[in-house]
Parts: C-alpha cells; structure tokens; sequence
C-alpha cells in the first residue's frame, strides 16, 4: 500500500544523450495517491507501457526519481519494490497447478505453509478459482489463466501497488466485461492502488476514477472521466477520448467572438490576448453542436453523410474546407445537403498550439 | 455439381509410389526375403522359416549372445552420452549469451563439429588419443597415467563417449537455445516480481518450456548413438576384443565380413524394430508426462 510519486521522470531507449524529442517518455512528474484506480491511457507506442515498467523497475529511467510513500525505491529491485504486474499474456508457470502458482510468490518469500495455504484459498474466492485449484494452469481458457497471473499479484498481502498492462488484450469480449467488473470489484474489497495501461477508452472509462492520457511521451491530462470529456485539457485528449472525436476547427479568437472559415461564432467567455504566433483552434464536442434547418444566423454546412450509432445520430459536415462532426436531433429529417448548425457556446474550448487556454476571468 | 470419377489421378501420384518403392519398400522386403533363408555360395538360397529369428533371440546361440551382447553394449552406450549430452546441453544453452556479437560468435564454434564428417571425427579422434602423437594421449602419458584406448576397453570406452559428446552435445545445445530464446521476456519478468530465485526460474519456466525441444533432442541423440558405426569403427574397429562393437558393427562384421546374408538380414530386422519401439514408447510418455487429465483434486 503506498502513494507512488513520479519525479521528473524521463526515458530513452536509446541512451541519455539522445534528442529530447525522441524520448520514449518526455520529463513527467505525478502523484498517485494510494487506493487509487487509474487507468493509462494511450495509443501505442505513447510511452504508457515504458512508464509502467519504470514504476515496477524493469525500465531503468535514463533521469528522475520514483518515490513509495516519499521514500526512494530507484535503487531497489522489482522484487523489493513490492509491486505486482499483469502482463498483456497471461504468464503462468506450465507444470504446476493453479493452487500452486497463487502459492510461488509467497513460496518465495518462505512464508509458513499453513499461512500461505489460508491465502491462496481466500484469494482463489475472490477470483472464482476455488473450483480449479487443482487443476494444471496450463489446461484452463485464457481468461482463467489471467486471473491466476492476477492472483499471485494479489496473494501478497502487502503488494504497494498493482500494474496492468493491456491485460484484457487476449480476452474474448464477453469475459471481457466480466473481468473489468471484477477488477472494480476487487479494487474495492482490497483497497489497493491499481494502475491500468489500456489503448481501449471504453476499459479506461469504466476501470478507472482517474484517468491519465498520455501522447507522444508525455501526460497531456488527468483527470476523471468526465472532465476528460466535457474539458478535454489537450485536443488529443478530446479527438482520443470519444466517438466521434472532438471537432478541432482552426479559428481566429478576439474577446468573445471566434471566426470560423468567414463566419463568427459567439463564445461564452472572454479570451485575453493569446499567445502570439500560437496555432489557434477552437474545439467543440459533436454532442454540443446540432444539426438544424438552414437559416439566417446559423452556420451554414453540407452534409455528406450521417452516421446512425443507434443510441444517436451524427452528421459528418464540410463547411468550406473544414469537416466536423455535429449530433442530429432526434426526429429531425433535412432535404437536400444544406445545413445549419448551432453551437453551445458554454461547451467551445480554445486551444492555443493544442493546449486549452483557460477563459479570462 | 457430380463428381467426374478420374483416375488420371493415380499417374501423379505414381512418381513417390516408385520413389518410396526403389528406396525403401524394395530394399526392405529383400531383406526381409534374405532374413527367412540360408546363403551359400554361387547365390544358392535355401528356405530356412523363422530359424534365425529363433537363433538371434535366444542368448545361449552363437548368433543371440552376440546379438545381446551388442545390445547392451549399445544400450549402456546410448544412455551414457544421453546422461551426459542432455544435461550438458541444457547447461551451455543456459550460458549462451542472449544478444550481442557473442550470439553469433558462440553458435558458429557450436555448429563447428556437427559440420565435420563422421569419419573425420573419428579419425581427429584416433589421432587425438593416440601415445604417441595425440594431443590426449601423450599428455596423459606425460602426466603418468597409463591410457591406452587400444589395449584397454574402459579407455576405449571414455574415448568414444568423450568423442560422442564433444560431437553432439552442440545440437542439444542449440536445440535448447532455440527453446529458450522463445520464451516471452514477460516470464522473467513475472518471475523476477514473484521472488523467484534462479534455480526457480529454471524449474518452473525455462525447463517447462524447453521440453518440446529436449523430447525432440532426446530422440534424435538416441536414435543417433544407437545407430552409431562410423566413428567407433574409425577409432577403435569395436576393439580391444569386442568391447566397443555396437550394434550397426556387429551387422557388418555378419554381412560383410562372414557373408551370412540371413543372419545379418534377421538381425537387421530385429534392430529395425527396436529403434521403432524404442522410439515409440519414449515419444508416447514424453509427450504424456506431466498432463493431468482435468481431475480436480483441490487444494494447494
């Protein structure tokens, strides 16, 4: 049980004196507070994996620190660390049974045989292993075999933490909702700090309270699921999270009024002075703009075709050389391709080089 | 749609039907024709029935206690280099290293002697072993040890295993390579988590999953040393005596040697089956070991 801290951390592969630019991980400090369920999430080859094994000390960083509960570990093995990890494949060892893999890592630590078998029993419960205690590991379905890697994480009465990494990859997709709600399950029994790589929003969105997006080596937000979506702190963050992604239109912002392709658009808040010479782009999620009957004062778009996700339907507009997305209110049918759209002004981000500008007061 | 009966067919398949015939079936069944008669000169053949069987199966004959004979000699010979090539594989599989210009350097110097020619490792040997001008033999000499592989059968024994091993424990070391280099970084990874020490890695990962290839190893090394001629016979002719004439030496010294066709070609037969049998049951309870058959037994 700990609270892990990230100082100014940073990773290249290919040593230290490499170009900033290419590091696997870019210089992150965070805090992750002990109990917490966090999910890293990413598209591949983001660096979420390279952090991962930092924190468990597979990875050596090439700079910064790691801290357990204020205390240095960066000297200290994976072992000694105290942390268990889920890999992507299961990994079970073949020639013993499922009892006896949840046993091995306590085994190891030489505990007592009637402590150790205590355990295993109480942690076979949780998982719904009991009935395959003494089968060989290696016969049982993927999902099975996962959830014996999971358990001899979990055995250890006094894991810090518990890394997974992408580990419903190989899960059909039924077991996949059965296991994700086992995790919730266990994280609330176990109070443990989880922290859980995915590439799928969905298993991020519902596994965790907090949510960490990482892009091209660097942590571009955290926060819960919700302000993930309606306050996307980067426009990666609302084009990754969301489906359809966040509309990010190139815009000239003055005060209140942002210019779009030769039309003006009303914002709630009032922007200051930008940042000169900064890319400018405002963002607006497709659930916030509708589709609407052409007509004087609404933006005028082409529709090119409309997507029906079943729960809603979304218009995928042209408007001059911009394409967004925007939601078709129910009920509504247009003739033709002309379109207009209306904006919610309260839910129009402006990002200045990809980064949310935070309103003047 | 009906099906066109075709027996054109047959004419592409007709090639391997003559290939198989004129290099296994027909050798074969001469053989097994040589094994049921009596050879005299000016190939004069007498029907003997199953007489040599008989014979070859029965140890207090001429023909059966050279038979068995061989055949423990062979055996024993057989399950020493096993004993000594498997585990000695596994051990420089284990010390390879796994990345780096030693890769290559290492597997190059272990594919050096399964290169070289079987009578040329044998001749190396005879060479090497020799008093007085091989390498072992002379220092063994100098350092006062009276080895002579020629005169005693205990040296000519611990020449032709050692030259068994410095040949062949290359290929169970390789074989052994190729099944640890295919074992997921996350095993070692896992297992550095769980506290295992090394020799529990080796135990419950590396040696599980090198078992395909070791089963394979195994029988390849057996059938292999039961079959042995060429280097034995390069070094010490299945001397002093009789105490290194293996199998395979026995044949010929009956065929070739004596010309008694029958007796060699029943004899072949039956060493034919051995190494099938042999084979056979060693595969069967390899691959079955250690699967349990989905009984729930329950409890740690």
């Amino acid at each position: 049980m700990a609270r892990i801290d990230l100082v100014d951390l940073a990773h290249s592969y290919a040593g230290n004196d490499a170009d900033p630019s290419s590091f696997a991980l870019k210089p992150t400090s965070m805090t992750w507070r002990q109990g917490g369920a966090y999910a890293l999430l990413g598209p591949s080859g983001c660096g979420k994996t390279t952090l991962l094994n930092i924190i468990s000390g597979i990875v050596r960083p090439s700079r910064g620190t790691v801290l357990f509960d204020g205390g240095d570990v960066m000297a200290l093995s994976t072992q000694q660390r105290n942390i268990a990890q889920v890999f992507q494949f299961p990994v079970i060892y073949d020639t013993m049974t499922v009892g006896e893999n949840l046993a091995f890592p306590l085994k190891n630590r030489g505990l007592p045989r009637a402590q150790i078998e205590a355990r295993v029993a109480e942690i076979a419960r949780l998982l719904d292993l009991t009935p395959v205690l003494g089968r060989k590991a290696n016969r049982l379905s993927v999902d099975a075999k996962q959830k014996i890697s999971l358990g001899r994480g979990l055995v250890r009465a006094d894991v810090a933490a518990i890394l997974f990494d992408e580990p419903l990859t190989v899960i059909d997709p039924g077991l996949k909702w059965e296991l994700r709600s086992k995790l919730k399950v266990l994280h609330r029994t176990l109070d443990l700090t989880m922290i859980y790589v995915t590439h799928d929003q969905t298993e991020a969105l519902t596994f965790a309270d907090t949510v960490v997006v990482m892009h091209e080596g660097s942590v571009v937000q955290t926060g819960t699921p919700e302000e993930l979506f309606v306050r996307p702190a980067h426009t990666f963050v609302g084009y990754f999270i969301g489906s359809p992604g966040m509309n990010v239109l190139p815009a000239e912002v003055e005060g209140r009024q942002a210019r779009i392709a030769g039309h003006l658009l009303g914002l709630d808040k009032s922007y200051g002075a930008l940042p000169a010479g900064a890319r400018i782009e405002i963002g607006i999620r497709p659930e916030f703009v509708d589709v609407a009957t052409p007509a004087p004062g609404l933006l005028s778009a082409e529709i090119e075709r409309i997507d029906d996700l079943g729960r809603a339907r979304f218009a995928r507009l042209r408007m001059g050389n911009l394409k967004l997305a925007a939601r078709m209110p129910k009920g509504l049918s247009i003739a033709g391709s002309a379109a207009g759209l209306v904006f919610d002004p309260a839910q129009i981000h402006v990002y200045a080089d990809s980064r949310r500008v935070e309103e003047a007061a | 749609m009906e099906k066109i009966p075709n027996q054109k067919a047959w004419f592409l398949v007709l090639p391997v039907f003559a290939l198989v015939a004129f290099s296994a079936v027909i050798p074969l069944m001469t053989v097994v024709n040589y094994s049921v008669q009596d050879t005299f000169g000016n190939n004069k053949f007498f029907w003997n029935g199953i007489g040599w069987y008989q014979e070859l199966l029965s140890p207090s004959t001429e023909l059966g206690g050279r038979f068995f004979a061989s055949l423990w000699r062979n055996l024993a010979f057989s399950a020493i280099v096993l004993a000594i090539e498997m585990p000695l594989g596994i051990v420089i599989a284990l010390a390879m290293p796994r990345e780096g210009w030693g890769v290559a350097f290492s597997l190059v110097v272990l594919a050096l002697p399964l290169l070289i020619p079987w009578n040329v490792v044998g001749t190396i040997w005879q060479i090497f072993g020799r008093t007085d001008i091989g390498l072992l033999g002379y220092t063994l000499h100098w350092l006062g040890s009276d080895y002579n592989y020629v005169a005693s059968p205990l040296d000519a024994w611990l020449t032709i295993i050692a030259m068994d091993v410095w040949h062949w424990s290359s290929l169970v070391a390789l074989l052994c390579y190729a099944g640890l280099k295919s074992i997921p970084e996350a095993f070692y990874q896992a297992a550095s988590i769980d506290g295992a020490s090394r020799w529990a890695v080796f135990w419950a990962i590396q040696l599980p999953k090198m078992k395909r290839v070791l089963l394979i190893a195994g029988l390849l090394r057996f059938m292999d040393s039961f079959m042995i001629y060429t280097e034995p016979f390069v070094v010490t002719g299945g001397g002093p005596g009789n105490s290194t004439t293996f199998l395979s030496i026995e044949l010929v010294k009956l065929a070739l040697g004596q010309f008694d066709l029958g007796k060699a070609a029943a004899m072949s037969i039956v060493y034919m089956l051995i190494i099938i049998i042999v084979c056979w049951v060693y595969y069967t309870v390899m691959t079955n070991a250690g699967e349990d058959r989905g009984s729930a037994r329950g409890g740690p």
